[in-house]
């Protein structure tokens, strides 16, 4: 009897060590006490690897403290609403416009002081002023180089809808971005016209992959010709394989596929911290951070003065479809449709 | 299957369910109110939400989308008993070649992460994989189609066969051998015995396995999509993601608790009402080692096999990516604190788990009463539930009512224990079926307390399980994302999210020193605590 109680006694003891050691890491979040110290918490919908280093510098400069929780831009936004008026959040920096917008129409965001909202183009905030885009995007065709050349490609987004595309396109169409460039289809061409994109599409019988990165990997390694993703994950490919067989194809003279959707910023209405957290946002439009954008995460800078990567055309050249992302407001509507088509 | 002897025999003597003692039934009830909590979320918002999203939710893709979703959870399970129970089998009663090292490595799959492994899977069978490359020298220029059903059902199955392993191994550990030596005694031979006796014996331990990975398959995110199968939990996870309406989601997500009923009805029912413990006197010994002669290496290299898909791939993959992106001058950078960070909140969940799991198995095991399988039932609840689901639903309580634990580890511990718990639940109750009463009979009346009854026999007894169950929990939430996410304090890095973040935006090279640390040290856990198995 005495052989089980002795090799449990050590367990027990192991046990009670860790728990001991987890102690100080149970009490050092902030979020218990919201007005203690400087730090500002930041909901991050966009990755560690991507911002993390910004989010340090911005420290540096102010010397702000902020703590940080990284998710997904929707689960970041659930978070919120279903937090509501409780949340210890600051500021909300998101992927996309659509995860704002959704916390915007629940009056959770603050309105913006318009000094920080003058600095980027109508086009890329929200027009009641709730949210800031800080970065651009462009929607790209991926193409897989050892199948395709530049010319083979076609001046428009609906030319994918041709037979000749059949199994050999990648699409992903959970993706926030996707269905942005979807609802702006539908604001552009008409309901009738990206019902019919759509069914085109579908009936070329597209792989659908879980995320822009492994679309990328798919159009990298032949699986298929063509994704339809954003621009910048090519440039992190590239640095982590130079050998990469994919390049981004630019659509241009107002095309849909040719959309900038943002990646932004909110204040929370709740926020503990207002000013601080405005700093923050005031920051992510300054030189430093912009330039930070242009050169680390290979996205478009948003304010004058500061020049895209060199290997990108500039957002003037590919010539964006004329509209406002406030005017993508309508996801409903493109989940709805969607979901008619049998997409999703 | 009138050849079931041993549990006919004690089936006879069984002891009626006696009261619990009130703290018993106080902290099974506790556990089961937690567990439920989810659900009164989820009934909440439906019922807000009124018909009309009661009514979007039954649309034909959504049966349709359902139906195919259990499709592919009843095939998976099928093929994880196919393949968990052979090799539990043979990693514990046996004499197969490097036999301490498969027991480790054929429960090692259950911390790949299914973000992780779905990766790797389309690697290897892609259309355009490293298998197409090698078969391309003679004129395979594209594999079957691998995404949708089978490619997921692969996947799934990959990563979720231990949950059989670790619940029979356990079960075979401690067998009576006994019953098979009346057996074979009597003249039936090594493979009757094993039909009629061992794997009847071992029913409700397969039963308990099978149930986890059902429920696993259903609620995967992670594999499912990378595998492109539309799966419910999918359709969950559109609609969070896309719609930011909780409602539909809601109802979908009531859904999936109805398919849990069912599962859980249908495990019950398999399991039976039978006892495994012997029931005579004389005392319990190990099983002696089957040798296997001339099938060793066969049956090495079958184990072999698996082990090749289901952790070797993962890790050449995981590699891949790290030289690759090495190479190419990418920074390699080992993040301790993470890694400290989520050591100290599994180990953690583990513990707790598997305290947790020792009252509700007590209740739904010696005392059988109404309460007691309504509390073991009711800590199902958070299994088959999408992580987002019972995160969101802890932050809706929480950041309410409870604000003073809103994003703390205790928190955080407390999700992980809805999540995990049945995993530890399933293996001490299958243990404490192994255990006579009679034991405890014996110690009572030599005058001793029911709690030190539990504290001084019955838990020494099944140590082993108990073991298991800490290992199965540990694993899982190592790889736990959605609930780490809401739920960790602000701040608080784990390996799981920088995982998941660095692969979602496509940097696998960074994601793979993180998944390597993750797979090394559950491994070295994982063979600190199987080594508890032995007496």
């Amino acid at each position: 009897m005495s052989t089980p109680r002795r090799r449990l006694l050590p367990i027990a003891t192991l046990v009670l060590i860790i728990a001991a050691c987890s102690a100080p890491a149970a009490s050092t979040p902030a979020a218990s006490s919201p007005a203690s110290g400087d730090a500002i918490t930041v909901y991050s919908g966009r990755s560690e690897e991507l911002v993390g280093p910004l989010l340090e510098r911005f420290t540096e400069a102010t010397g702000i403290e902020v703590d940080a929780r990284y998710g997904d831009t929707a689960e970041m936004a659930n978070l919120l609403l279903t937090e509501g008026e409780n949340s210890p959040a600051d500021v909300l920096f998101a992927q996309d416009a659509g995860a704002l917008g959704a916390v915007a129409a629940e009056g959770l965001l603050a309105e913006l002081p318009s000094e920080i909202l003058d600095r980027v183009d109508e086009r890329f905030r929200s027009p009641s002023g709730e949210w800031v885009g800080v970065s651009g995007r462009a929607r790209v065709v991926a193409y897989n180089t050892e199948a395709l050349a530049e010319a083979d490609l076609p001046a428009s987004i609906f030319d994918f809808t041709d037979p000749e595309w059949s199994g050999r396109i990648g699409w992903v169409p959970t993706n926030a971005s996707f269905q942005a460039f979807v609802t702006a289809l539908r604001v552009l061409e008409g309901e009738e016209r990206a019902r019919e994109w759509l069914e085109g599409i579908e009936a070329n019988e597209p792989n659908v992959y879980d995320g822009n990165g492994a679309a990328l990997e798919a159009v990298a390694a032949g699986e298929v010709d063509v994704a339809f993703i954003n621009h910048y994950y090519l440039f992190q490919r590239l640095a982590e394989d130079p050998n990469t067989a994919a390049a981004n194809y630019f659509l241009t003279d107002g095309d849909p596929g040719a959309l900038v959707n943002v990646a932004g910023a909110g204040i929370l209405a709740t926020a503990p911290n207002p000013d601080r957290a405005a700093r923050l946002v005031e920051y992510l439009l300054d030189t430093d951070a912009q330039n930070y954008f242009a050169t680390e995460t290979f996205e478009y800078p948003l304010i004058e003065g500061v020049e895209a990567d060199a290997s990108l055309p500039g957002l003037d050249e590919i010539g964006t479809p004329e509209i406002d992302l406030s005017d993508l407001s309508d996801l409903d509507g493109t989940l709805q449709l969607l979901q008619e088509v049998g997409i999703l | 299957m009138a050849t079931i002897a041993p549990p006919r025999v004690a089936r006879r003597n069984a002891t009626r369910a006696s009261a619990p003692p009130a703290w018993l039934v106080g902290a099974g009830v506790l556990v089961a109110l937690v567990g439920l909590l989810p659900i009164a979320y989820l009934l909440i918002l439906a019922v807000a939400g009124g018909g009309d999203a009661i009514a979007a939710a039954f649309r034909d893709r959504t049966l349709g989308v359902l139906g195919r979703t259990l499709l592919l959870a009843a095939t998976v399970t099928t093929a994880s008993v196919l393949v968990g129970v052979p090799l539990a089998w043979l990693t514990t009663r046996t004499d197969v070649p490097a036999r301490r090292w498969l027991a480790v490595l054929t429960v090692l799959p259950l911390v790949v992460p299914s973000y992780v492994g779905g990766y790797a899977v389309v690697a290897a069978f892609g259309p355009r994989g490293a298998l197409q490359s090698a078969l391309e020298p003679f004129g395979v220029l594209r594999l079957p189609e691998l995404y949708g059903f089978p490619g997921a059902a692969l996947a799934l199955t990959l990563f979720s066969f231990p949950y059989v392993v670790l619940s029979v191994r356990g079960a075979l550990l401690r067998t009576d051998p006994a019953f098979e030596e009346v057996s074979r005694s009597l003249g039936r031979g090594a493979w009757r015995t094993f039909f009629t006796v061992t794997l009847p014996q071992l029913r409700p331990a397969i039963a308990a396995g099978a149930l986890l990975v059902a429920l696993y398959s259903l609620a995967d995110f992670g594999a499912v999509s990378l595998l492109q199968f539309d799966s419910f939990t999918r359709a969950i996870y559109v609609q969070y993601r896309a719609s930011f309406d909780p409602t539909l989601a809601a109802v979908l997500a009531l859904m999936l608790v109805t398919c849990t009923g069912a599962i859980l009805f249908a495990e019950s029912r398999i399991r039976g009402r039978a006892r495994y413990h012997r029931s005579g006197s004389g005392a319990g010994r190990p099983a002696p080692i089957v040798r296997l002669g001339g099938w060793r290496w066969p049956a090495l290299a079958l184990s072999f096999l698996v082990v090749a898909l289901s952790v070797i791939l993962p890790v050449a993959t995981i590699a891949f990516w790290l030289i690759r992106g090495v190479s190419a001058g990418e920074p390699l950078t080992f993040v301790w604190g993470a890694t400290l960070n989520s050591v100290i909140a599994s180990a953690l969940a583990a513990v707790l788990a598997v305290v947790v799991s020792i009252p509700v198995a007590v209740l739904a095991v010696r005392h059988r009463g109404f309460v007691g399988i309504l509390v073991e039932r009711a800590t199902y609840a958070g299994f088959a539930l999408p992580g987002i689901v019972i995160g969101l639903a802890f932050v809706f309580v929480a950041a309410r009512y409870l604000p003073w634990i809103y994003q703390t580890l205790p928190l955080l511990l407390i999700a992980y224990l809805v999540r995990f718990a049945p995993e530890a639940v399933g293996i001490t109750r299958t243990s404490l079926l192994q255990v006579s009463p009679r034991i405890e009979e014996a110690a009572r009346t030599l005058g001793r307390q029911p709690g030190a009854v539990l504290r001084d026999v019955t838990l020494p007894i099944i140590r082993p399980g108990l073991a298991a169950a800490a290992a199965l929990v540990f694993l899982t939430a190592m790889k736990e994302l959605p609930t780490t996410i809401l739920l960790a304090p602000t701040g608080f890095d784990t390996l799981a999210v920088r995982i998941w973040s660095a692969t979602s935006e496509g940097f696998f090279a960074r994601a793979a020193a993180p998944a390597l640390l993750m797979i090394g040290v559950s491994a070295a856990s994982l063979a600190l605590l199987l080594r508890q198995e032995r007496h």
